[in-house]
């Protein structure tokens, strides 16, 4: 059974008839499994984790016909129950490592805090266990850093001790957003090494957050791209680089630098679409090459043998791959009782 | 993007270096900060030299001393042959006609109170003579070949995506013809499938104004897609020079090796050397003697602790590393000194 499991996850802010930032997604996590999810800004990937930690606040709404994280169901969850799950189970590091850490105390405190909360651990046991954290993410001179405050540690420092108070409660997943944007390319694949071998050796699930193709590729196993609030094309690594399926999924690999052959970069024209201003059928269809009068339907992601695609026309397979895709109205619906988070 | 033409440099910079006094209290002497520490180059017109490195390595304090937003504490730089140094302010302000900047961050670069068309005219209020249509006229032409529709003139920057407010950026800096554009990191925020449309309009707006252009960037992939010579700055010095190919075929410092590795490939290479810098970048209050480098370098002796390396030619290009040729030989794999 997959540790995470998502079915049909949306998010408005608003009332019922806003339009959703995050629509209908779809999406398994396996133990010890690294995913990464990758989209422009606007597309929703933030927001789709930050509903599963339950950070999303009035007026924002989180609705799904599933979402159960190891053997508990996130929708029915009471806010003490929750709190025990989540920063224990169920970890989180944030893209800027400055802001993610409280200024007012210092960094010893911060993640024995944590020990404190989960483990019921106190005085020089967890003491002990926070110098052990700090030296397992390699802080240099970890002893003489427990009593240093965040703004005298560098990014990529911080960004370690984040790491640190994530995993003090051994979670089974750790989510990280955009964990190294905000750091130098040295710095960068030192963290995500950081990062991989924790997975490793703990086991643990991982769900990478990035914008970086490059970083994905790298990384992850198994990746799932989001345009515009919605999963368009979920595949394995490489294979997905090798031969992506959705026209979005190839536009994005064709306008990295890297991938160049010509001066000239490829684009797709325009831009991701604003909340409210999403084309009635598949949201693409304006920028998209390929596009076909039976774009006008919105496409379900349907998948095929090496992944999932949200297309009526999929790129890169031969018409015996190619799934059938059926306009997201006629696919079969949803099993009833549609929750909702509080 | 020529090779190193006929027209001569439009750039010049010799050993130009930046310190800046730090006031540690009252009765303390100041400390200083050595910013930039002698760098040289020449750029031709129609040529990009690309200026890579981390944060703090000096690259912005460069554009601010190449734009001529601060005085370089020493060295001199020349502007199309024209030294700057000493210069009076009406020539100043010809000068810096011909370098203009475009910034990393397009939300906080164009003034949101003024609307587009005007904030483009501005350059040609300040510097030319022309009336007031042939001033729109301008403005319509240079919209246009950014990609901007004639209805923006009368819009705001809030009406505009990143990556359009970017090449509104682009087109300030280029109404005026400017035989030098200064970029620093110009599509570091802006989403993948946007950075190729702008890149591809710096490319273009290039080749139509033959303008050379210093190109300040931390990612790898995008300098060498445009670059023709790559600079490669750590700590406020340099620390390798020459033709972008080189560079990224056979590095032959230690740090350009490393930041090659750590950059993420979307075809990962198994056989790729992993060779990472230990630590992070040193107190700038407190610089290693030496090389800069030897602190975090995966060859470092002691001889590098306790000497400065030359900037030397060695194969075709500028490197300043003691063991410049043995770490070339190896490509990345460590070197074991006798």
């Amino acid at each position: 059974m997959s540790l995470l499991e998502i079915q049909n996850l949306s998010v408005r802010f608003g009332d019922d008839g806003a339009p959703p930032v995050v629509d209908g997604l779809d999406l398994s996590v396996d133990r010890g499994e690294v995913l990464a999810i990758v989209g422009e800004s606007g597309s929703g990937k933030s927001v789709t984790m930050m509903a599963l930690m339950g950070l999303i606040d009035a007026p924002g709404k989180v609705a799904a016909n599933r979402l159960r994280f190891s053997d508990q169901d996130l929708l029915s969850l009471k806010g003490r129950q929750r709190r025990r799950l989540i920063g224990k189970d169920l970890a989180m590091v944030f893209q800027d490592p400055m802001t993610a850490l409280n200024p007012s105390y210092t960094v010893g405190f911060q993640i024995e805090e944590v020990l404190r909360q989960h483990l019921g651990l106190k005085g020089k046991a967890a003491r002990q266990r926070a110098l052990e954290l700090l030296e397992r993410v390699e802080i240099p001179g970890a002893a003489s850093r427990l009593d240093a405050y965040p703004h005298q540690l560098s990014g990529g420092m911080s960004q370690r001790v984040a790491i640190a108070m994530a995993i003090a409660g051994e979670p089974q997943l750790l989510i990280a957003d955009e964990p190294t944007t905000a750091l130098d390319v040295t710095i960068q694949a030192q963290i995500m090494e950081l990062l991989l071998s924790l997975q490793r050796d703990q086991d643990m699930a991982l769900i990478l957050i990035t914008h970086d193709l490059a970083v994905v590729a790298e990384t992850a196993q198994r990746v799932c791209v989001m345009y515009a609030g919605q999963a368009v094309e979920t595949g394995r690594v490489p294979t997905l680089f090798d031969a992506p399926a959705h026209p979005y999924t190839e536009a994005l690999l064709a306008s990295i630098p890297e991938q160049s052959d010509n001066r000239r970069l490829a684009t797709l024209p325009g831009i991701v679409p604003g909340r409210y201003d999403r084309p009635a059928g598949c949201l693409l269809s304006p920028r998209c090459p390929y596009a076909q009068p039976r774009c006008t339907e919105r496409p379900a992601l349907e998948p095929y043998d090496r992944g999932e695609v949200r297309c009526f026309f999929p790129r890169n397979m031969t018409p015996d791959e190619a799934p059938e895709v059926l306009p997201e109205a006629q696919r079969p619906s949803q099993p009833p009782g549609e929750h909702h988070v509080q | 993007m020529s090779n190193e033409a006929s027209t001569g440099s439009v750039l010049s910079a010799r050993e130009l270096t930046r310190h800046y006094e730090i006031s540690r209290g009252l009765f303390k002497p100041h400390a200083t900060v050595r910013a930039l520490n002698g760098v040289s180059f020449e750029l031709a017109a129609g040529e990009t030299l690309a200026v890579v490195g981390e944060s703090g390595c000096g690259k912005s304090t460069l554009a601010r001393a190449l734009t001529l937003i601060e005085e370089p504490t020493s060295g001199s730089l020349q502007i199309a042959g024209q030294e700057v140094a000493g210069v009076d302010k009406a020539q100043r302000k010809q000068l810096r006609r011909d370098v203009q900047m475009v910034f990393q961050n397009p939300y906080a670069s164009l003034n949101p109170r003024q609307k587009i068309g005007d904030q483009l005219a501005e350059p040609l209020v300040i510097n030319t003579g022309l009336s007031r249509s042939e001033r729109r006229e301008r403005v319509q032409a240079m919209m246009q070949q950014v990609g901007l529709r004639p209805e923006h003139y009368q819009r705001y920057p809030h009406m505009f995506s990143g990556g359009q407010r970017q090449r509104i950026a682009l087109a300030r800096a280029m109404m005026l013809n400017p035989k030098v554009l200064i970029a620093d990191e110009p599509t570091s925020a802006l989403d993948v499938s946007i950075q190729a449309q702008v890149l591809n309009l710096f490319m273009d707006l290039q080749e139509q104004f033959n303008a050379g252009y210093v190109f300040i960037s931390h990612d790898l992939a995008v300098v060498r897609h445009v670059a023709d010579k790559v600079l490669v700055m750590y700590f406020g010095s340099p620390m390798e020079m020459g033709p972008a190919e080189l560079i990224y075929t056979r590095p032959l410092h230690p740090y350009t090796q490393v930041l090659l590795a750590a950059t993420p490939s979307i075809r990962p290479d198994p056989a790729r050397p992993k060779i990472r810098a230990s630590g992070e970048l040193p107190n700038p209050l407190d610089p290693p003697s030496g090389c800069v480098f030897h602190t975090r370098c995966p060859h470092a002796t002691e001889r590098c602790s306790a000497e400065v390396p030359a900037f030397r030619p060695l194969d075709d290009r500028l490197v300043a590393c003691h063991y410049a040729e043995k770490v070339g030989a190896t490509n990345g794999a460590p070197v074991r000194y006798a």
